[in-house]
């Protein structure tokens, strides 16, 4: 019966079927937590107050949010000098947010439930995202114009909602001119000195050229100083308003309103305002600059440069993979030396990243941008220009890493197309290049798309070598700007994988980004799915073009 | 280029046979392609021995034979489709219209310009039937549209499949019936006007309604190209060929008049094989 069972084959379907399933399961299980820790962040949780009885000190007042609950033996509170009052061997302990930082020295408490009592949600407990110190967690006071009282008690709130539009607004003006057009002037005056450099290395002591540098210069300089007036009058506005509020240990801060984000009073709100303002949220994560150390606020600039890294070592990788595989698979004679060569592309793949690193920060960075620097760009030395980490590195050392997939899946589809079709395009007098770049090409299209969807998977996870050629924790600019020539290759660039690591690990406040973490974690995987799923569209489109003959 | 007619011939099925009168012999016909003591090694292996032949303008000459008697060979022979294979060897000449086509002043494209063919299974490109019956004439280089219509219509025509395709130009090749990508692999090898075309077992892989149809077409275009034809069907060969070779172990073991190889073998070879005696 038993052997019957196993000859007819039923046994290696059921394994395979299962292994197949743990790896869906694998799969689900992964993006599930990231996507539960990540998502679950941008909720607006309720904030809780309660009297704390510290079995270490005296009781306080404790207003917070529970960021996360674990269990705790028994032996270990103990070790930390705690005696719970019952006699559980395991108690839940809360990791509370209390924020406040500025006034509390701490964002984070560790408090155990048995301890707490009278706890409440009330209704007018504020939370203020700041732009410096974290978020403040107390009762809205008073509001202020120039330290005069202008609002107070009930009417606090809305007088603030108003103020802080206007105060947004400001903020957001004065940002435009000193990001965006003093950051323009800057770096045209900074051209400007760059040319009048190169005159003097020339030994150019032509008047007339530097007449016309010094003259656009004055003109610069006048933009500028009209703009840095312009500035200079809004900031008064800005620091106009301020409001103050009563924190947990009971002291009243003030805050200016140039330094809030936004406030909203999580138990008050409704199903539908936790909604909006969880989208809300969740749109300034992808769509705003970092702040904090990169603890709060968004990610953009990190998206941004994933993904145009990964495009511009798409662009470098596939032109120089396929047309090795075509040297290698349909001119080079077939013998010891292709083979030698097929087997150190394959090497290649398994060589550790850390390597490639090394290896583009040693050749790309220092040999070939040092060289370039001396070339091309004398008049900015000592200060490097290619010499120096950056994108355009990064993406050639990841091309590098990746060429050896595109290699291999090229050389598979132009071994694929069937010889018959080349003869058929021979005998019509097609030359064999003629031939290639008109049927043989076309119908590996799809083959060469593949080898790039495994390049895109594989570039757009690495972290390694990156952090050696190009990398930072960041950038104060992106690699593309209003400023000619608009593509910046060589500027340093934030990356999705990199912030993961830097938020995680190297963040100074590691509690409070933990979530962030997994955030950036979900969302590299999307990235990385919608480069892919791209990549797969076109694919398909040309399989579709170019079914062979088999078919 | 040669001149041609580019009239479409009126086809008379019933006068399939018997075209060019049985005793008309090869010596009364104009020389298109002269073979001279042409041998031929795959490595080691002499595929060819000493073939000496003429292939007649404008007619249609059959090679028939057992399999791997170098049919297919001679037939790669004439284009030059055997450079593409490692490790052969090629002695002897031969002759296109007095030119040795192996010397080394000869452009390979251009003479498969010249020598057109059509393989044994049809091998149509990944593209639209206009693209496929276009792909010869962009090779060199025209790429006027209107100009491109023009041949591509006389084209389809000629290879008798326009009536089928006129409203789906555009539509890739690879949904055509098997018959149908071998009409339009032949109308690709005309396009380009060739002076001879090559056909390498074209009914192999079509059905009896589809081989009938190119065997009319082969009928066809007999006036304007001269047109040598690989096959193993020695019916096929008895209705469309004006000419038979056959060959045996890399020989040629006699070629005449069809009528008389068919009804009067001269040796004892070409006898048992075609009364089935022998392969």
């Amino acid at each position: 019966m038993m052997v019957k069972w196993f000859k007819s084959g039923s046994p290696w379907v059921w394994l395979s079927a299962a292994a197949v399933s743990v790896c869906i399961l694998m799969v689900a299980a992964l993006l599930g937590l990231i996507a539960a820790r990540g998502l679950v962040y941008f909720w607006p949780k309720d904030v809780l107050q309660a009297t704390y009885h510290d079995p270490r000190g005296e009781s306080y007042r404790l207003i917070g949010e529970i960021q996360d609950t674990e269990e705790v033996p028994v032996g270990r509170l103990r070790e930390n000098g705690i005696e719970p009052p019952g006699d559980e061997s395991v108690y839940i302990r809360y990791l509370v947010k209390t924020g406040n930082r500025d006034a509390l020295g701490m964002d984070f408490r560790l408090v155990l439930p048995v301890f707490l009592s009278d706890v409440e949600y009330p209704r007018e407990l504020m939370v203020v995202e700041r732009r410096e110190w974290g978020n403040l967690y107390g009762y809205l006071r008073e509001v202020k114009e120039n330290g005069r009282v202008v609002a107070k008690g009930a009417a606090a709130a809305e007088a603030l909602r108003v103020r802080l539009k206007r105060t947004l607004e400001l903020f957001e003006k004065i940002r435009h001119i000193e990001k965006d057009r003093i950051g323009a002037i800057n770096y045209q005056l900074e051209r400007l000195r760059l040319q009048e450099r190169r005159l003097d290395l020339d030994n150019d002591h032509d008047p007339a050229k530097r007449a016309a540098i010094a003259m656009q210069r004055e003109a610069l300089q006048e933009e500028y100083e009209t703009l840095q007036k312009q500035r200079n009058e809004l900031f008064p506005l800005l620091n106009r308003d301020s409001f103050s509020a009563e924190i947990m240990d009971g002291r009243t801060v003030e805050v200016p309103l140039a330094k809030v984000v936004r406030f909203y009073f999580p138990n008050a709100m409704g199903p539908v305002d936790k909604v909006g303002h969880y989208f809300a949220k969740l749109w300034e994560f992808v769509s705003e600059e970092p702040r904090e150390a990169n603890t709060e606020g968004g990610i953009f600039p990190a998206i941004f440069g994933t993904v145009m890294m990964v495009l511009l070592m798409s662009v470098l990788v596939t032109p120089a993979g396929v047309v090795a595989a075509i040297y290698l698979r349909e001119y080079a004679r077939q013998g010891f030396v292709t083979r030698l060569i097929r087997i150190a592309v394959n090497n290649l793949a398994g060589v550790p990243s850390i390597v490639y690193g090394v290896f583009g920060l040693g050749f790309f960075v220092y040999f070939l941008g040092g060289n370039i620097d001396a070339l091309f760009f004398p008049e900015a030395q000592p200060t490097p220009t290619f010499g120096t980490p950056g994108i355009l590195w990064s993406a050639l050392t990841l091309a590098l890493l990746t060429l050896p997939v595109v290699i291999v899946a090229t050389e598979e589809g132009l071994s694929r197309v069937p010889r018959s079709v080349r003869e058929g395009s021979l005998a019509l007098g097609a030359t064999k290049a003629e031939t290639l770049w008109r049927t043989v090409l076309p119908m590996a299209s799809p083959a060469m798309m593949t080898g790039l969807i495994l390049a895109v998977a594989r570039a757009a996870g690495e972290v390694a070598p990156l952090m050696l050629v190009g990398v930072v924790k960041l950038a104060p600019s992106l690699p593309v700007d209003g400023n000619p020539p608009f593509l910046h290759l060589d500027r340093k660039f934030m990356h999705l994988g990199f912030h993961i690591y830097d938020v995680g690990f190297q963040s100074p406040n590691v509690e409070a980004a933990r979530p962030l973490v997994y955030a950036t974690a979900l969302l590299l995987v999307l990235v990385i799915v919608v480069l892919n799923l791209t990549a797969i569209r076109i694919r398909n489109h040309l399989r579709e073009k170019y079914r062979s003959l088999e078919s | 280029m040669q001149e041609n007619d580019t009239a479409i011939p009126t086809v008379d099925v019933g006068a399939l046979q018997g075209s060019v009168a049985a005793t008309r012999s090869l010596e009364d016909e104009e020389v298109a392609i002269r073979v001279k003591d042409l041998d031929f090694y795959y490595g080691e292996t002499k595929a060819l021995k000493g073939i000496d032949m003429v292939i007649p303008e404008k007619r249609v000459t059959a090679f028939i034979g057992p399999s791997g008697c170098g049919k297919s060979t001679l037939l790669r022979c004439f284009n030059r489709m055997n450079d593409l294979i490692d490790d052969i060897r090629i002695d002897g000449e031969i002759l296109l219209h007095g030119q040795d086509i192996y010397h080394k002043s000869v452009n390979v494209a251009d003479l498969r310009r010249r020598v057109g063919m059509v393989f044994q299974k049809p091998n149509p490109f990944p593209k639209s039937i206009f693209e496929n019956v276009a792909y010869g004439l962009r090779i060199q280089g025209m790429n006027d549209r209107r100009r491109l219509a023009e041949v591509v219509e006389k084209s389809l025509k000629g290879a008798a499949l326009w009536d089928e395709v006129k409203d789906r130009l555009d539509d890739n090749a690879l949904g055509l019936s098997g018959g149908q990508q071998q009409r339009l692999v032949i109308a690709r090898a005309i396009a380009i006007e060739p002076e001879v075309l090559l056909l390498d077992e074209p009914a192999s892989a079509l059905d009896p309604i589809s081989t009938l149809k190119l065997e009319e077409l082969i009928y066809e275009l007999k006036s304007r190209y001269t047109i040598i034809i690989v096959t193993h069907n020695m019916q096929q060969a008895a209705r469309v060929s004006d000419y038979c070779a056959f060959l045996l172990m890399g020989e040629l073991i006699e070629m005449a008049n069809t009528n008389t190889l068919f009804t009067n073998p001269q040796k004892k070879e070409t006898e048992d094989y075609i009364t089935g005696r022998y392969g």
